[in-house]
């Protein structure tokens, strides 16, 4: 996430003066009857770390090859610094792709991959020398240069494949599921690697996953696609707090979600959810209406347990535990209420040698702010 | 276990091929004889190691010198070299774009496909040899086609010379030369022309550049799979060729059944077997290249 300057934090697609790097513009892409890409607009800005995410098959990849320019959009336009692409063939364009498996050249060395690029630029050796080694330099891979990428470990490929589509200083670089090939902690360690590469470099960066953690780590704007559509476009925080709708609050983390009807609309919301109960208040989500079907949102990190009955929350249901998990860093409460949801509840440890408190079986007090839950539209 | 498994190979050798290669080269040191077999001596035990010694001491290089004295040896192991060469790089040819055609071909055909390369192996060489002969003859089907099509107003001579060595040679080895290109191509990711292309390749350019370089393994077996067994190849040059082509396996099957002349044809064959030794060399060293290039 580049800053763009000191001290204004950096929101180019807040700024209606900002202009965008790439313009999708009503695209759409159809192989055969399956529509893959269903009208979608974005604008993508300069410097950002760009991040499609979505389930396979939700057409994030055939998005990024039409950037690529291996598909071609069956309607609409992509502009990418003013320029109509949709005629340009991908050896012609200033994009580069890290695929996602890597598809380095098994009969080069790593110094000849990272230099494929540069050397069908038509440039003179010793400009191609040196941008290799300032590439090798900048994924720490000085040492492995002579190698042949099956002499090298899935790590190191990864940084060759960056490297390698780095080269050529591309406008826009597109990352193919970039960390799918690791395992979990290089996966941490390389997507601060990422950040940090984006950040020195100042590319654009435009990444496919269905890895929500990994889009909301790297990226400065997610992309929640589903089905060919764009459902939501935002920041990590706004995609994570302030989710549109129901689908992208159940893909993005842990959630719980409680079915209901509004029974109140104001500043907040008030969703009746069982007979008898006083409703759950929560904050409301776009286009509710009173009296509609709807559905409440809340994160289990944002839900209080308690074995007494908590006086200071309206929004407070009972119910026994059903299930615990421990997770080293947090403890998870599975709560059945009476009327039938269970309610997933998130308790960090803090300290090494806590008392336990509760157990299978024991009653429990769930609650929660008026602000913490939302109420969205069905 | 351990020695039954590395034992096997080795009686197989030792008795499929260095035992009658033995023969083959006591049989070139001999001297003809009109007896059966038809050469001299043989080696009788029964006088014990006086006869042993004594068959020893009649064996010469007769026969060797024997083959420096008639040009018409060097001549016909030139000419087999040439046209082995010459018809490798035709099946090449003919055999690249057809392999690529199948490794590009969606993945449910590539079964049938590979069935149609393999399906002309279910009838007999020979046989598959004498249908050429009526397609290439004056009368033959090419003549009466392309005369019927007025390309031509002459029926073209084309059995009985060298060009109907060539495409009998590349019609029989095609499959030999298909098989391995096909196996390396296949197993190419194509995502690897995408990136040639993403990083500034037209398709020509990734072709040449990432294409053909990851098949070389497989072209260098099928060169090799096609060059050794042409050089030695008698039935096409017998039956395709003219009394112009000249080939080192037709001589050699001259000079057994036709001139009866055991010691000298084996001559031939042990100074063939020779050249081909380099060939089969060079092939072990390319294996053994890329097995340590996949370590």
């Amino acid at each position: 996430m580049a800053a763009a300057g000191k001290e204004n934090v950096f929101a180019p697609w807040k700024d209606d003066a900002a202009v965008p790097l790439i313009r999708i513009d009503q695209v759409s892409k159809r192989f055969g009857d399956f529509t893959a890409i269903d009208k979608i607009s974005l604008n993508i800005y300069p410097q950002e770390f760009f991040a499609l995410l979505g389930p396979s098959g939700c057409g994030k990849t055939t998005l990024m090859r039409m950037l690529a320019g291996f598909e071609k959009p069956s309607g609409g336009v992509i502009s990418i610094d003013g320029q109509d692409m949709v005629t340009v063939p991908p050896n012609k364009r200033a994009v580069n792709m890290m695929f996602q498996s890597y598809a380095l050249f098994p009969h080069l060395s790593v110094w000849d991959n990272i230099a494929f690029g540069l050397r069908r630029d038509g440039l003179d050796k010793d400009r191609v020398a040196a941008r290799v080694e300032e590439m090798l330099k900048l994924v720490q891979l000085g040492q492995f240069a002579r190698r042949k990428p099956h002499q090298i470990s899935g790590g190191q490929r990864q940084r060759v494949a960056l490297a390698r589509s780095l080269a050529k200083a591309p406008k826009l670089l597109l990352l193919d599921e970039p960390l799918g090939a690791l395992d979990k902690k290089l996966r941490q360690e390389t997507q601060f690697e990422l950040m940090d590469i984006q950040e020195k470099t100042g590319t654009t960066f435009v990444i496919v996953t269905h890895d929500q953690e990994e889009a909301m780590t790297v990226a400065s704007r997610v992309a929640v696609m589903d089905q060919g559509k764009l459902i939501q476009v935002e920041t990590p925080q706004v995609i994570y707090e302030q989710p549109n709708s129901v689908y992208v609050a159940d893909f993005i983390g842990d959630v719980n979600l409680i079915p209901g009807s509004v029974s109140e609309l104001g500043g907040g919301a008030a969703l009746a959810w069982a007979e008898g109960k006083p409703p759950l208040l929560g904050q409301p989500g776009a286009s509710l209406a009173k009296g509609q079907n709807a559905t409440f949102a809340i994160r289990p990190e944002k839900i209080a347990i308690s074995a007494e009955e908590p006086q200071d929350r309206n929004n407070r249901v009972q119910g026994k535990i059903l299930e615990i998990g421990y997770l080293g860093n947090l403890s998870t409460y599975h709560v059945e209420l009476p009327e039938g949801p269970v309610i997933k509840c998130e308790v960090g440890n803090r300290s090494r040698v806590e008392r336990r408190d509760f157990t299978w079986e024991d009653e429990v007090w769930l609650s929660w702010s008026d602000t913490a839950g939302l109420v969205l539209a069905r | 276990m351990r020695r039954l498994l590395v034992g096997v190979p080795f009686v197989w050798l030792l008795v499929l091929f260095l035992v009658p290669f033995g023969i083959v080269l006591k049989i070139s040191l001999s001297d003809i004889a009109l007896a059966i077999p038809p050469y001299t001596p043989t080696l009788d035990l029964t006088e014990g190691w006086a006869g042993i010694r004594d068959f020893f001491s009649r064996l010469d290089f007769e026969n060797y010198v024997f083959l420096t004295s008639d040009d018409l040896y060097w001549k016909a192991y030139l000419s087999s070299l040439q046209i082995a060469v010459i018809a490798t790089i035709c099946t090449l040819l003919v055999g690249f774009p057809v392999a690529y055609g199948m490794a590009r071909a969606p993945e449910e055909w590539r079964p049938a496909l590979l069935m149609l390369v393999i399906l002309p192996f279910w009838t007999s060489f020979l046989i598959r040899v004498y249908a050429w002969i009526g397609i290439l003859s004056t009368e033959g089907f090419l003549n009466q086609f392309l005369l019927w099509t007025g390309i031509i107003s002459e029926p073209l001579t084309i059995l009985n010379t060298n060009t109907a060595v060539y495409i009998g040679i590349v019609y029989t080895y095609l499959p030999f030369m298909i098989l391995p290109i096909y196996a390396t191509l296949e197993r190419m990711d194509a995502s690897l022309l995408e990136a040639a292309e993403d990083l500034g390749c037209s398709r020509m350019q990734a072709f040449w550049l990432i294409t053909v370089p990851l098949a070389r393994p497989g072209v260098v077996a099928g060169c090799f799979l096609v060059f050794i067994p042409t050089l030695g190849e008698f039935v096409i040059p017998s039956l395709l060729g003219g009394s112009d082509t000249l080939m080192i396996g037709k001589v050699l099957w001259e000079e057994f059944f036709n001139n009866r002349d055991w010691p000298v044809a084996s001559a031939v064959a042990i100074i063939l077997l020779l050249i081909l030794i380099v060939p089969i060399v060079l092939f072990q060293r390319n294996q053994q290249i890329n097995k340590e290039a996949e370590q």
